[in-house]
């Protein structure tokens, strides 16, 4: 293959010394995992993590014996937070490298901008990001939140223990937070919210000058009523925010701040004395106490060779992930993408939080939902969670159009976009 | 059963234990103490209530421990410590006695977890009792709790604190505080009237709640007088609000007359299109973290002044990198000033991935100082102590430059140099290390205001991306090549920025900022304050 | 007129260049399309997404050295105009979806249903027809440029003031497409793309056929570029470049000039970014990025500025070592590129055609003194041998 490369593309030789370069060092008997990860620009910051969270899992099942007798190689890749770079080098890591599966993306454009390269070339995707769903695709498998996993339980973690009756939805301006957004207006109006009580904001990506939006919100909060910020607000934003808020002496035990971005790891940039009590809703905390994550963290800091290394929410998405297209791969016998595919549907595998989690036909999985409040080491410490698991719900029910929908991948429905009112597949029909 | 067994065991052996008297009385406090280690999150403010009751000063630390998370139960006997951490293991400290009783690893004990109502109930109760306290930092802060959670029962305790008080500040605070009681209560409406009327002068935007939230209580005689109090309050904070715009806009300026004022020397003075600029501040960021890693761990008592030793660090940190820069690459780029743009970008490229390389991609924590944390009031305008520091620290650095580039040898040449090159050189100044000087001043200002804005934004590898564009557009805004265009930039760009926020929106307002901008240079195609003389004609 | 017109614009150099651009837009879709995929010279289609989209990002950094190269503006703000033909080529493909979107409505993109728009905001209309769409793809960014280079050099906004206020312009539209409010799309742009003129975008043959089409549009583009700078028209334009004022001085209208050649150039971005969108498969606000402004200038003087075919070599060599150092070396491709930039600012100033023409032109007129003086020292420049 190599050789052919070289001959065809004579002129072209910039991008074929990619093929060869991948090409000469594999050896056959290797079952290649891509990972798609910014290791650069804006997004390297949360992205990086993930990249190495991959190597160390493929690391520890080789040291397990690898997958049907094979050992795995990892093939790294950096699209460098450059949205159509995504879908350039998920092509070649599945026509030239030949990976069987691959694992990455975190922002919502990344992934919509890989989604059709999956499609046409009949790939697997893990996406590991909580999202703002509205997608069911054949190809990806959704391992991180849907909005029903994550913000609806938070909301009501407010409404009953805090008695919130109004309400700051402050988020970034992008899909995720404005989707999440229109279906936590339609679910608090739902629960008898007056349309006065809610206050949205969007800031561009990256705003550092927090000053006016956290005092409209004190001053939104100074009505009367339990007042409480919901904050979709993107991963390099929230320290600036929080040390306005620190600052401008917001408490939590006044103004509660529930965030679904901020995780242990974008607490690290921060002094967090200030902030506690502040909660965030996730799937997994790094306190969870059980031996499965005691045994995870360890690893990670071994790997990382760094013991203020901490571990988050994507990650233990990635392990999840990860440990399903295993077990789906053995399942399969093969690593033949329509077989895995198929043999993905009804994996159970144990998470981090102490249970299970089984990949639905939705290609979403199911998660307990952990509400956790910020401590003065950084760290989140659990204060509510769900009584059991929460399926990840691809299409909301509190979104008029997506209500109808439902996503069923097993034969022989096969569809992403159901829909059980006309009952055709293919969206709201005409 | 079992543990009830043992409960019941334990409880018999302490008391066959106890030898005094003067013990025995505390074991109805006890038994409170050590109820909270079963209570659940949902019935824990009743437990905090019924200890609060008791009156007895010595529950304080411990209410005090339960709300920072340093109250812990033994798993074995149902007992509650105070802890505080050493190491792997926990210092157990009996919370009546206030002695310690040693030392047990961390899994023997668990934590009691609190949440924001456990917190809300111990600052409330923690106000109660601390009211009558001879420290007057903590009257003052049992005041504000109060004030924080209005409640009418605890009403005669405030009386019977206002009657005792002395200090000015605390009055007013505990009159609020009374107010707002009464308000809650169901005392005769003539009391309540007065209670409007101390809220209504004494109180800024925080007596806005108690008063909306009276109105939904109050009767059909009170409600215009609350509502009279609660417009004329929300009028004065209107008066107040475009203070505080002001306010903003001034401490917007000084963040980007910060990040732009390294780059009026190195792009201003010297014409060089630096791309690297936003790295330096970048660096400068990185020297102030490393410095306080070094002083947190080897010299913790000076983490108040990891500041004041990371400035002096940053400025030769970046310095000397800004002067590597120019004698490696810079230099031979004079008088093709485009082609700078294409090095420093590459430069900044490299200097980036490099700090990822070494520090990691992500955010790094920079602490804030305690004389940076926190805000105060000043009349109706809320002013952060980090916000208000780096104005002051921005002018400094701003007339710190002005002088040098007025006033001293160094600057003459500086300004020599950068005007008329081979004059100069004729003159016998060294222009090469009149250069390399100078674009090293500019590089190291850069660092030092990263210093700055480390307080106030991430510290991570794409830190100086977000200021670069900005910084650009003050000092184009405000005249290529003068220090003064670029101070006035940088504040009515924050001003203006600030005063659209609110009507339009932060992301419309930062557009239409943009294209004020590029009106604006149509009128003045160099800027506000453009020089004038040969030396424009470049 | 036209025959004239093409006969002084066709020097030796864009000569071969243009024939080798036409001989990739015949070779490359027939060796991918005709030959077994096991066939020695068979071209992945990979590789043809990728060169189209390399090729795009020629067009670009020929449209930028018309105006940077020939008349002295340097634009900090061309991936704007590229980002504005590649919406508008975005909108006629999302109207292309109809019914096909997750939630099967017909006339809205889905982006719109699950934000709860009820119709189609008036912008949109017209773009469901291809001739509009491609109309737009011009007309937008020239139109915009006409408008900006207006006041700017009217004013006469030049030097580093010019290409600041075209960063903010950049900045400016970054700002604006990222609010999802705009309507279009948000962060996420635009995507999801099925069919382009009836034909599905994923196919080999329409990808083939997407690789032809821009390496045509850069051949003619080569062909008008050169033909402008050859003209009495290029000739002001570079005297400008060189001394503006005395230009001026000398009775010509300078503004005018400038505005010609700056929405000429834009419109050739708008036509980059109208290509690059089918053969990516996504158009959104990250193009307006400034970086990718500055980029295309990086481009453009890594080639040689001012030499109509360096830009083009820069643009494939630059993202050609992008391509492969992403995936070579993912954690350490920005020092090879930053490395890359600074030592050719400082070792080529004039750029690789630039450097390359310098020294071809000293040897020949070497040789001219030595003997035959059939040719004067102009330097008109070999053909490249870097393809």
């Amino acid at each position: 293959m190599t050789i052919r490369a070289r001959v065809s593309g004579a002129f072209l030789a910039a991008a074929l010394s990619t093929t060869a370069f991948h090409g000469a060092f594999a050896a056959e008997d290797t079952i290649k995992v891509g990972i798609l990860h910014s290791l650069s620009g804006t997004m390297a910051i949360s992205e990086t993590t993930l990249k190495d969270a991959m190597l160390m899992l493929i690391d520890e099942q080789n040291k397990k014996g690898g997958l049907l007798g094979k050992k795995l190689e990892a093939v790294v890749v950096d699209p460098a937070s450059d949205w159509p770079l995504f879908a350039e080098k998920a092509r070649e890591l599945i026509s030239v490298d030949k990976v069987s599966a691959v694992f990455g993306c975190w922002t919502s454009v990344s992934r919509k901008s890989v989604l059709p390269v999956f499609e046409e070339l009949n790939s697997i995707l893990f996406y590991p990001v909580q999202y703002e769903g509205e997608e069911s695709q054949r190809n990806v498998f959704y391992t991180g939140a849907a909005p029903n996993q994550q913000a609806i339980p938070a909301v009501d973690y407010l409404m009953e223990n805090e008695e919130v009756e109004r309400w700051v939805l402050a988020g970034t301006d992008y899909v995720y937070p404005r989707t999440t957004n229109k279906i936590l207006e339609a679910y608090l109006i739902s629960k008898g919210v007056k349309p006065e009580d809610i206050m949205i904001n969007y800031t561009p990506f990256g705003h550092s000058d927090w000053q006016t939006i956290v005092s409209d919100v004190k001053k939104f909060g100074s009505a009367g009523k339990k007042t409480a910020v919901v904050s979709t607000i993107n991963g390099d934003a929230n320290v600036p925010f929080y040390k306005e808020l620190a600052n401008q002496g917001v408490k939590a035990e006044d103004i509660p701040v529930v965030a679904f971005s901020v995780g242990e790891e974008e607490l690290a940039g921060l002094d967090t004395g200030p902030l506690v009590g502040h909660l965030a809703a996730w799937n997994y905390f790094q306190s969870v106490d059980n031996p499965a994550n005691a045994e995870f963290i360890k690893t990670w800091k071994a790997y990382t060779k760094n013991d203020k290394r901490v571990t988050n929410d994507p990650m233990e998405a990635h392990y999840i992930g990860f440990n399903m297209w295993l077990k789906a791969v053995e399942k399969a016998g093969t690593t033949d993408t329509d077989a895995v595919l198929d043999a993905m549907v009804g994996i159970s595998v144990p998470n981090l939080s102490g249970g299970y989690s089984t990949m639905m036909p939705n290609h979403h999985i199911t998660k307990p939902v952990l509400i956790g409040e910020i401590q003065t080491d950084g760290q989140f410490e659990t204060v509510w969670e769900t009584p059991g698991l929460v399926v990840g719900d691809e299409w909301s029910d509190y979104l008029p159009d997506s209500k109808d929908l439902i996503a069923d991948w097993r034969a022989p429905m096969s569809c992403g976009n159901f829909n059980v009112a006309t009952g055709k597949c293919g969206g709201k029909g005409s | 059963m079992y543990r009830i067994l043992r409960t019941v065991l334990m409880t018999l052996i302490l008391w066959a234990a106890i030898p005094a008297a003067g013990l025995r009385a505390e074991e109805p406090l006890r038994d409170l103490v050590n109820a909270l280690g079963t209570a659940k999150l949902s019935n824990m403010d009743e437990h905090i209530a019924a200890l609060a009751k008791s009156g007895d000063p010595k529950i304080v630390p411990i209410l005090e421990a339960l709300g920072d998370g340093n109250l812990y139960v033994r798993k074995a006997d149902g007992q509650v410590f105070l802890t505080h951490e050493s190491g792997t293991a926990l210092t157990l400290t009996d919370p009546l006695s206030g002695e310690s009783v040693g030392e047990a690893p961390k899994s023997a004990l668990s934590k009691i977890k609190v949440n924001n109502g456990v917190r809300r109930a111990v600052r409330a109760a923690l106000g109660g009792l601390t009211l009558l306290s001879p420290d007057r930092n903590q009257r003052l802060k049992a005041a504000q709790s109060i004030l924080q959670s209005p409640n009418a029962d605890a009403l005669p305790t405030i009386e019977n604190a206002l009657s005792a008080e002395k200090d000015a500040a605390i009055r007013t605070l505990l009159e609020q505080a009374r107010a707002t009681a009464i308000l809650a209560s169901d005392r005769p409406g003539d009391e309540k009237r007065q209670a409007v009327q101390t809220l209504k002068q004494n109180g800024g935007r925080e007596a806005l709640p108690i008063l909306s939230a009276a109105l939904g209580t109050a009767d059909e005689t009170l409600k215009p007088e609350i509502e009279a109090a609660l417009a004329s309050i929300e009028q004065t904070q209107a008066l107040w609000a475009g203070g505080q715009n002001v306010w903003y806009g001034l401490s917007l300026g000084s963040v980007l007359l910060l990040a732009a004022i390294g780059l009026a020397i190195t792009f201003g003075v010297m014409g060089i299109i630096n791309m690297a600029h936003g790295e330096m501040v970048m660096l400068g960021a990185y020297t102030t973290f490393l410095v306080q890693e070094i002083v947190r761990t080897s010299f913790p008592g000076l983490f108040d002044w990891s500041l004041a030793i990371a400035l002096p660090l940053a400025f030769l940190v970046t310095g000397a990198v800004g002067l590597a820069i120019e004698r490696g690459v810079i230099r031979f780029l004079y008088g093709r000033p485009l082609e700078t743009l294409l090095a420093t970008w590459g430069i900044s490229l490299i200097l980036q991935q490099a700090v990822r390389s070494i520090f990691g991609p992500t955010n790094r924590e920079v602490g804030n100082p305690s004389w940076m944390s926190g805000a105060f009031e000043l009349g109706g305008l809320t002013i952060t102590w980090n916000r208000l520091w780096i104005i002051l620290f921005a002018l400094t650095v701003f007339a710190g430059l002005l002088f040098l580039l007025k006033k001293t040898p160094m600057g003459l040449q500086m300004r020599a140099v950068t005007q008329n090159r081979r004059m100069a050189s004729s003159m016998g100044i060294r222009t090469p290390v009149v250069d390399a000087l100078t674009f090293a001043l500019g590089s190291g200002i850069a660092g030092m205001a990263g210093v700055a804005l480390s307080q106030i934004d991430n510290v991570s590898p794409n830190l100086g991306q977000g200021y670069i564009i900005d910084s650009f557009m003050v000092v184009v805004f405000g005249g290529v090549g003068n220090l003064w265009g670029t101070l006035v930039g940088a504040f009515s760009l924050g001003i203006l920025n600030k005063f659209l926020e609110p009507y339009a929106g932060a992301v419309l307002g930062k557009i239409l900022v943009l294209v004020l901008i590029i009106l604006f240079i149509q009128k003045r195609p160099r800027g506000l304050f453009a020089l004038k003389g040969r030396a424009v004609e470049a | 007129m036209i025959t004239s017109f093409l006969i002084k614009s066709l020097d030796r150099t864009i000569l071969v260049a243009v024939a080798i651009l036409l001989a990739l837009a015949v070779l490359v879709p027939a060796l991918n399309l005709l030959t077994a995929p096991d066939h020695p010279l068979h071209v992945p289609t990979y590789l043809v997404s990728l060169f189209g989209k390399y090729l795009t990002y020629a067009l670009l950094a020929l449209a930028l050295d018309l105006v940077w190269g020939f008349c002295g503006i340097l634009s900090l703000g061309h991936a704007a105009f590229f980002a504005l033909g590649g919406y508008a080529m975005g909108m006629y493909l999302m109207h292309q979806i109809g019914a096909r979107g997750s939630y099967g409505n017909p006339l809205l993109p889905d982006f719109m249903v699950f934000l709860n728009w009820k119709e189609l905001p008036w912008f949109w209309y017209g773009f469901d027809m291809f001739w509009f769409a491609a109309l737009m793809v011009v007309l937008v960014p020239g139109l915009l440029a006409f408008v900006f280079g207006w006041f700017a050099f009217r004013s006469r906004v030049n030097g580093v003031y010019l290409s600041i206020i075209t960063q903010a312009m950049t900045y400016a539209l970054l700002l604006a497409f990222f609010r999802n409010d705009m309507g279009f799309g948000g962060n996420n742009g635009l995507t999801d793309f099925k069919d382009i003129l009836g034909f599905n975008i994923q196919a080999d043959g329409t990808r083939a056929a997407l690789f032809a089409a821009s390496a045509l549009a850069l051949a003619a583009s080569l062909v008008i570029t050169s033909g402008i700078v050859r003209s009495k028209l290029g000739k002001v334009l570079v005297a400008l470049r060189d001394a503006e004022s005395r230009t001026r001085f000398l009775g010509y209208r300078v503004e005018h000039m400038k505005l010609f050649a700056f929405t000429v150039s834009a419109m050739m971005a708008g036509i980059a970014g109208a290509l690059y969108v089918p053969q990516v498969g996504i158009i959104n606000p990250g193009e307006f990025e400034p970086g990718n402004s500055i980029e295309v200038v990086i481009w453009t003087a890594v080639g040689g500025r001012g030499t109509l075919i360096g830009p083009i070599i820069g643009a494939i060599l630059v993202n050609g070592g992008k391509s492969i150092f992403t995936a070579a070396f993912p954690e350490f491709w920005l020092f090879a590129l930053g490395g890359l930039f600074v030592l050719v600012t400082l070792l080529l100033p004039k750029g690789i055609v630039g450097t390359a023409q310098h020294y071809l032109a000293r040897r020949r007129s070497y040789r001219a003194e030595a003997g035959s003086d059939k040719e004067p020292g102009l330097p008109a420049a070999e053909p490249m041998a870097a393809e």
